[in-house]
Parts: C-alpha cells; structure tokens; sequence
C-alpha cells in the first residue's frame, strides 16, 4: 500500500479498518543470494540498497529479537555531516543528501527534521579549531557557518554565556542537520525492503558462520541452517562476537552509551545544541521531551546500561551550558552498546574469509550515517568492489597506518 | 559498580580509571616486528562476559590493578594489582 494524503483521509472514512501489515513474516528460506545479519538501521537500508540500486532481492536479514531492537531505536536521532577529515566528509555528506531525499524514496515519514546543528566555542582556540573544521567542510560542498556570541544568543538565548569555566563565544552552526524519527528509519527501510522481495526473518539468532574451503556457506541459527552465497555483518555493539564466530578479532571494543529523555514540554529548543567542552548535547522531540547525552561510561560493557557516575556527569553538563533545565525532570534513560573503534571510524569492507563482509565501527555516530552505510555496504557486497565515498573504511587500515582519527586520541578506544 | 581494590577496600567507581584490555603483552619494540606490534595495538577479544581489565585507583592508592569482570552484567569476579598479575605471567601462570 502506497501512502499519501488521499489513503488518510480513504482510511479515515472506513474507520482505518484497511490498513495492512506493513511487512511480511516468512519463515526462512533453504538459502539465499545474500544474508544480511542484523535487524537494524543499517542492515534494513542494505537490504533496501541491494533491492534497489542492485536489483538483488533473494535477500534474507536476520535479526536475534525484533526489528529495530538494537541501536537504531537506543539512539539521539541527530543527523549531521559536520566532519573534518577527507575520508569521512564525503561518506556523510552522501548521507545527508540521502536523508534529505529518504521520505519520499521510501513514501515513508521519517520525520527528517533540518533544524539545524549547533557546535558551542569557547576560547579563541576552540573558535579557530571549529573555523578550521568549517571550512574543511564547505570545501567539501558542506554547509557551515561560524557563529558569533550574538549569533548563538539569536538561537538559543537561555544558555549561560557568562559561565566562569565555559564563557560562550560563538558556534559552528550546520543548519542542514537536525533530527530524524530513528523508529522510522527503521519500519521505513524494512517496509521498503519487503516490498522489493527480502525476506525480514525475526526472533532468529546467528549461532555460527559456516565456511568451507575459505568461502561463506551460509549461517546456523536458532531456527537452523540458511546457506548464503554472500553474508553480510551489521551488529554494532555486537560485531565481535559474529566476528569471532568467523575466526576474526576486529579491533573493537564494545562500550555503552547513556541516553536520556525529560518530562514533555512546551518547545523550549529548535536547533541541536552540543556543549562539547561540558560533553553535553540536546535536541526536542516532537513529543515535548528533551532528548540528550554525554559520554561513554568508559569501560566494555554489553549489558545495555550504564551507572550513576556518567549520569552525574550528564547533568553538570547540562545544568553548566543552560541552568534554566534544572527545573526540568528526567523521564528515563537507557544504554545502547556501541562498536568503539580503535581509530573513531567505522569499517564498510570485505573481511579474510571470501563471501563475508563487514559493517561495523559505529561509535556512537552511526544513526546519522544509516542511509549511506546501507547504501554503500549494499554496494561492496552486490559488485565486490567500495564505493567511492567509502573507500577509506578499510579493514586493513589499522595495519597499514591509514587511520582515520576524527578526534586524534590514538588506538584507545574508549577516548574516541 | 563499586571496585573491591586490594589495599583499600571496596571504593565507588568514581576513584578509578579504567585503561582497557588486560590481556594484550606489549613486545619489546626493539625485536618486535611491525605485524607482531599491530597485533598488541589493535585487535581486541571484547568479550561478552568474564574480561580482564586494567583500572587506575587515582583517587586512592595510585596502585594499577586487573580486574575480572563480566561485561553482561558489571560483576567483579576478582581484583588483583597489575603488578601481582605481571609477575605471575612472567612464572608462567595465567
């Protein structure tokens, strides 16, 4: 069923009795072309890519619990593409064009909201710091602007400009970012996928990688073997374990990362607003809660939450860039287990053993970089070959020295 | 998560800085060649469960410890000095 103004208002008239399951619930085929493992943002879109872009739709993605359990639905829901480094500016520009297009490639409300994202400055460094990233990215064809501190007070008026610690100078500011509704990203890639042919097997875990001869054959899974001429991982916050299931150690440390929601408000804040020198970021949901976060805990974990001293830590931030939210009660929060790469950068790449691919890496950015990471990852596993915005995402990297380290903090994974 | 630290008891977390994965050997970089190097620096067990890790009790003892815990749940198993658990690597232990 295609949507639109006019099945609204059709439905509406019938008592929404019309409406249909949005996807299908097949039991597993014997095999398949391409195995995606993985129900979330980024295997769906891969799925959705491989349909699409490459006509390949004997397509199965497998999922442990349901779909959209994982990361996708545990994440801040930002989308941006302010990066400084080569190998990554293009890689999320290319998503940010494919957000600004997904709604109606998918006819499906992702709720992309483009309300801008803004970066505070604090010091003449920091300014010049951010100028530098700026224009890096306009050199790139990526929108930026510097702000000043009567620039930021336009936006966001309520902050503490005067704190003693963190007097506010001015932002990097890029206004083609903002939010999409991440649950969406989700149901409309899946959606998008099962229209095209691939079959979203639910409830189904992975339990083994079979190979034979250096080739993928196939997987075991709680619901038995499904062979597969081609097997693609994308497990973040898992991705060793299946790895490791391959005879592979990645160089990948799991971490977990706290999230939280306030009580719904009237509109307070229309931008994103991040406080990187305090680690704290906010956006509001359409909802009326303020969405926001801070740092990893620090140490592996994949327990899917967190404890009360990076909580702590999320609050001072926040109570130090805008007081005015102490007023404000926390509803709840949660943790999500993020792949934290030893260089900051994610990995879209073919792995030692032939027929099986990799997606993995994330950090905590990899909500923002869903539609290209499907999109490019269904373009290594259909043509064997990167695509050219991903082709630093290598698997070797690490071993050649061609690292890409946004932040500059070394092979230490949880300081990225 | 509290730490049961060997010298000092079991303190909050908030005393303590964790490093990452105990179990990686640094080689001696003088023999060491570039692909036994990479192995040291990159690749990671992450194991789902019992993990051995390097923490700092900065706010204590400034003693460096390994401690044993699940990475499922948070529980310590066991916490021994990094200097305890140097020593009986070099006797051939675990």
């Amino acid at each position: 069923m295609r949507y639109s103004a006019l099945s609204i208002l059709t439905q509406a008239f019938r008592g929404n009795r019309g409406w249909r399951p949005v996807w299908r619930e097949p039991e597993p085929k014997p095999s398949y072309d391409v195995i995606v493992v993985g129900g979330g943002g980024h295997s769906l879109a891969t799925a959705y890519y491989l349909a699409k872009n490459h006509g390949i739709t004997n397509v199965a993605v497998i999922e442990k619990g349901y779909l959209g359990s994982g990361n996708v639905g545990r994440n801040t829901t930002i989308i941006r593409s302010n990066y400084l480094l080569p190998g990554n500016i293009p890689f999320y520009e290319h998503s940010m064009k494919l957000w600004e297009g997904l709604e109606q490639d998918l006819n499906y409300n992702a709720m992309v909201s483009q309300r801008g994202v803004l970066n505070l400055y604090h010091s003449d460094a920091q300014r010049d710091a951010y100028a530098r990233r700026g224009n890096a990215m306009r050199m790139h064809g990526v929108d930026a602007e510097l702000l000043d501190r009567d620039g930021v007070k336009a936006l966001v008026p309520f902050l503490d400009f005067d704190n003693a610690r963190f007097p506010i100078q001015g932002g990097l500011i890029q206004r083609r970012g903002g939010t999409a509704r991440h649950d969406a990203v989700a149901w409309g890639y899946a959606r998008g996928a099962d229209q095209r042919g691939v079959d979203l097997i639910q409830n189904c875990e992975v339990t083994g990688i079979r190979i034979e001869g250096g080739r993928v054959t196939g997987v075991d899974t709680t619901r038995g073997f499904i062979g597969a001429r081609k097997v693609g991982l994308a497990v973040a916050g898992n991705s060793s374990r299946l790895a490791a299931m391959a005879g592979l150690r990645l160089p990948i440390d799991s971490h977990v990362l706290q999230a939280f929601v306030s009580e719904g408000l009237k509109p307070l804040i229309d931008i994103v607003m991040t406080f990187g020198a305090g680690h704290f970021y906010v956006s509001q949901s359409d909802k009326g809660g303020l969405v926001f976060g801070g740092d990893i805990d620090g140490y592996t974990s994949y327990a899917q939450r967190g404890n009360l001293p990076v909580i702590e830590d999320v609050m001072e931030g926040a109570m130090a860039v805008w007081p005015g939210v102490g007023r404000i009660r926390v509803l709840r929060h949660w943790g999500g287990i993020m792949d934290m790469s030893m260089d900051g950068s994610p990995i879209i790449d073919r792995t030692p053993v032939d027929g099986l691919y990799l997606n993995a890496g994330w950090c905590y950015g990899g909500f923002k970089a869903t539609p290209a990471s499907g999109f490019c990852f269904a373009h290594l596993i259909a043509r064997d070959e990167m695509h050219p915005v991903a082709t630093a995402y290598r698997l070797d990297r690490f071993a050649t020295g061609a690292v890409i380290d946004e932040k500059g903090a070394g092979a230490q994974a949880n300081l990225h | 998560m509290r730490i049961p630290c060997p010298y000092c008891g079991e303190r909050d977390r908030r005393e303590f800085t964790v490093l990452g994965d105990a179990d990686p050997v640094r080689p001696n970089g003088m023999d060491a060649d570039a692909g036994a190097m990479f192995e040291y620096v990159y690749p990671r067990t992450n194991a789902a469960g019992p993990a051995r890790e390097f923490w700092y009790h900065g706010s204590g003892c400034h003693a460096w410890l390994v401690v044993e815990r699940d990475t499922r749940t948070h529980a310590i198993n066991k916490v021994i000095s990094a200097r305890q658990a140097a020593l009986s690597r070099e006797q051939g232990g675990a």
